[in-house]
């Protein structure tokens, strides 16, 4: 079944993505259409349940999709998987009307789901976030600025974290905020070094007014919601990581058996087969411990020691094997003639979002402390 | 550094108040838009810079490797790809010329090169010849009075604004049948072909040349057929030298940035500074450039007096971009999301540092050098 899906992603990805790319990445440009495409495929629903149109999946499938997608195009797999978080989080905590309401369009594609938890002053320190919600009559009135929002202009759909209550995490409400309401709009445009096709922007509340019925669970359950979205948002990352450190590897090779150099292909000279099976090996092995996050998260196992572990390495691998695939192609793979350098952008914020690697080694230290004293 | 000399430091001085002042203020800008801060070359000329190692008389400084070397480091630390265009002027072409053309024609190029009136460049590299350089396929064949070329040369750093082109060419069938030329803009025959557009060092403009028919008068073949061999080996070292000192300035310009920050930024009621994640990084980044600091100028010293090494020089072409790379990739790390974003410099100097792992000989050409000279015995 992953094969025949990974067949049928690969096809999209070279008919309807790869034509586009440098382009779109040179002018920061987002296709709807590219997302919708997906959605026709069934992917944009497909770990939720069928009863609402998607397709009942495992994250392991999903993580064998996001892995393709993201050996042609890091920035819409992040999309697929942000929308699929949303949905996640939805179908997890969302009441039997606020299912019904989004998750159909988010599952067939027709919308994109943006999760917003980051502000400017909190990012690592997500439990300091400053967006206010205040009780009024019927529902809440929203204020403060929302940062690093992927998605956000493009997304219908925002679950977004405020503060409700006390300080710290306990104060913590989750909201869903559709597009248009009065009082939200978004702020720039960030500039970035990759992911460039992804537009990130500045979620703005003044003053909003959300109805009551579009808050999840109870006041001060926000931070819970949003930590259950975290493990699956590091084996979706790290599947994306291990997609992009595969398709720089696979780039690389090619161009090590085509390109000549003292009369002999560069593949020839030991230092590069060398480099070339380090590569290989980091990204095999990242492979199989995010094929295991994702298994232990199927099977219901406590997984965030090995979401976060999948995380580290195969983000740290992306980041490496794409630096490297860009000095094996040498003069043109600093330029925009070849995709390689794309990769190295694309590829470095990967160790920062979902909880930066720093974050990461923090939670796993502390799972093995747990584990120390149990 | 304490063994640079008062003229050394006070050059420093100049170089680090022109970078903040001149430099500086557009790097973002020109970085962004793919342009040439062609106003600032212009006035690295008033101030002497452009001709640093050439004879003064012909209006150079006449200085040496650790002069060269400290200007690279200052405004490699605000833009790296306006010191690689100044590197490819002022060591590419004008040094080359210095140090290897006649009375002749250095009279007819270097004061306007030095002066900063024309802009210069050198070609070697072509589409097909990059690392095994002196495979090169342009070819010069003698009619009459003028040589005719024909052939395409490709990273070509300021090929765009180039007046001057300090041209390597194949003269012979022999490997090393390779002769030099000065070729002017203008020449029939000779264009800019295509911009090459680029990860970073975008406001360094990189172009591909090429000659179709180009004729090009006997008088400006440099030295005699056959002689580019010595040509690049004479200037070797000190290219090597002279280009690491843009790592050692992207490096230091990642340190400086990252101790700014920890001292900034906030998370958990406490600012970075407190974390023993972030005290790890901006420990090991601050001692690795000043150990390269010191390998660097230790051997551009050692080049002064008159020591030049093939071997040391690739060793300090190897270590210091390496470093910079890496060093910049934990820049970004340390500033987290807002240092994946334009609003600070990390980004670009990561962008910018990945360049210097492959330009001028890749790492890779660099190891080769390092040990086929260790190993010459062993070899045999």
């Amino acid at each position: 079944m992953d094969q025949e899906l990974k067949e049928t992603v690969k096809k999209y990805c070279l008919d309807k993505i790869e034509p586009f790319l440098e382009e779109d990445d040179e002018q920061s440009r987002f296709r709807f259409e590219i997302f919708k495409g997906l959605g026709d495929l069934g992917l944009t629903g497909m770990t939720l349940p069928s009863e609402y149109g998607g397709l009942d999946m495992k994250y392991s499938s999903l993580c064998h999709v996001l892995e393709e997608l993201a050996g042609c195009s890091v920035p819409y797999a992040v999309t697929l998987s942000v929308s699929l978080m949303v949905q996640a989080i939805l179908n997890e905590f969302g009441d039997e009307n606020q299912k019904k309401t989004y998750l159909p369009k988010l599952i067939s594609g027709e919308e994109i789901g943006a999760f917003a938890l980051s502000e400017s002053h909190s990012g690592s320190d997500a439990s300091a976030l400053k967006t206010t919600a205040k009780k009024v009559s019927g529902g809440y009135q929203l204020n403060g600025t929302k940062m690093w929002i992927t998605s956000a202009g493009v997304a219908k759909t925002y679950i977004v974290m405020a503060r409700t209550g006390e300080e710290g995490s306990k104060g913590i409400s989750a909201f869903i905020v559709r597009d248009g309401m009065e009082g939200f709009e978004y702020g720039k445009a960030e500039k970035k070094m990759g992911w460039k096709t992804s537009p990130t922007r500045e979620l703005i509340f003044k003053n909003c007014f959300v109805p009551e019925e579009n808050l999840l669970l109870s006041p001060g359950q926000g931070f819970k919601v949003a930590m259950s979205a975290l493990d699956k948002g590091r084996i979706t990352i790290a599947s994306i990581a291990v997609g992009v450190a595969q398709r720089a590897l696979d780039e690389s090779l090619k161009y090590s058996l085509e390109r000549e150099q003292f009369s002999q292909s560069i593949f020839n000279f030991q230092g590069l087969q060398f480099m070339l099976a380090d590569m290989s090996t980091e990204v095999e092995a990242s492979r199989l411990l995010t094929h295991k996050a994702c298994e232990y998260f199927d099977q219901g196992k406590p997984n965030q020691k090995m979401a976060s572990m999948a995380k580290l390495k195969a983000t740290d691998t992306a980041m490496k094997v794409t630096t490297d695939a860009v000095q094996i192609l040498g003069g043109v793979g600093y330029t925009k003639e070849y995709p390689v350098e794309r990769y190295m952008r694309d590829a470095k914020v990967l160790q920062i979002v979902e909880g930066t690697n720093q974050i990461q080694r923090v939670v796993i230290a502390r799972q093995l402390k747990k584990e120390a004293q149990l | 550094m304490w063994f640079f000399n008062a003229e050394e430091k006070e050059l420093q001085n100049v170089c680090r108040a022109f970078a903040k002042d001149i430099i500086a203020p557009s790097a973002a800008k020109h970085d962004e838009e793919e342009t040439f801060n062609l106003n600032a070359f212009k006035q690295m000329g008033e101030l002497g810079l452009l001709g640093i190692t050439a004879d003064p008389e012909y209006g150079g400084s006449g200085l040496g490797a650790t002069a060269a070397t400290i200007v690279m480091e200052e405004f490699g630390k605000v833009c790296a790809s306006t010191t690689l265009s100044y590197l490819a002027h002022s060591i590419l072409c004008v040094n080359n010329i210095d140090k290897n053309a006649s009375k002749e024609q250095k009279q007819k190029y270097l004061p306007k090169l030095i002066s900063g009136e024309h802009v210069g460049c050198m070609g070697m590299s072509e589409p097909e010849f990059g690392s095994d350089a002196v495979g090169m396929q342009t070819k010069a064949t003698l009619k009459g009075e003028q040589y005719q070329i024909n052939g395409n040369k490709m990273w070509i750093t300021n090929a765009q604004f180039s007046e001057v082109v300090f041209l390597y060419t194949r003269t012979g069938k022999n490997k090393k049948d390779l002769s030099s030329f000065i070729v002017e803009k203008g020449t029939p025959g000779f264009s800019v072909s295509k911009e090459i557009h680029k990860m970073g060092m975008r406001a360094s403009p990189t172009g591909e040349l090429s000659f179709e028919n180009a004729m090009v008068p006997k008088e400006n073949l440099v030295g005699k057929e056959g002689d580019s061999v010595i040509h690049m080996m004479k200037n070797l070292e000190l290219e090597r030298i002279t280009i690491s000192g843009i790592s050692l300035g992207i490096a230091q310009a990642c340190v400086d940035q990252c101790i700014k920050y920890c001292g900034e930024r906030k998370q958990f009621g406490k600012n970075l500074a407190h974390f023993q994640m972030m005290q790890k990084m901006v420990a090991e980044m601050a001692s690795e450039t000043e150990m390269m600091r010191h390998f660097l100028y230790s051997i551009c010293k050692e080049y002064d007096q008159g020591n030049k090494d093939n071997v040391t020089a690739s060793m300090v072409k190897l270590q210091l971009p390496k470093m910079a790379t890496k060093i910049a990739l934990d820049a970004i790390q340390l500033h987290g999301g807002y240092g994946y974003s334009r609003e600070f410099p990390v980004e670009r100097y990561l962008r910018d540092a990945k360049l210097m792992e492959i330009g001028a000989g890749t790492n890779e050409v660099m190891i080769l050098i390092i040990a086929k000279n260790l190993l010459q015995e062993a070899l045999r």
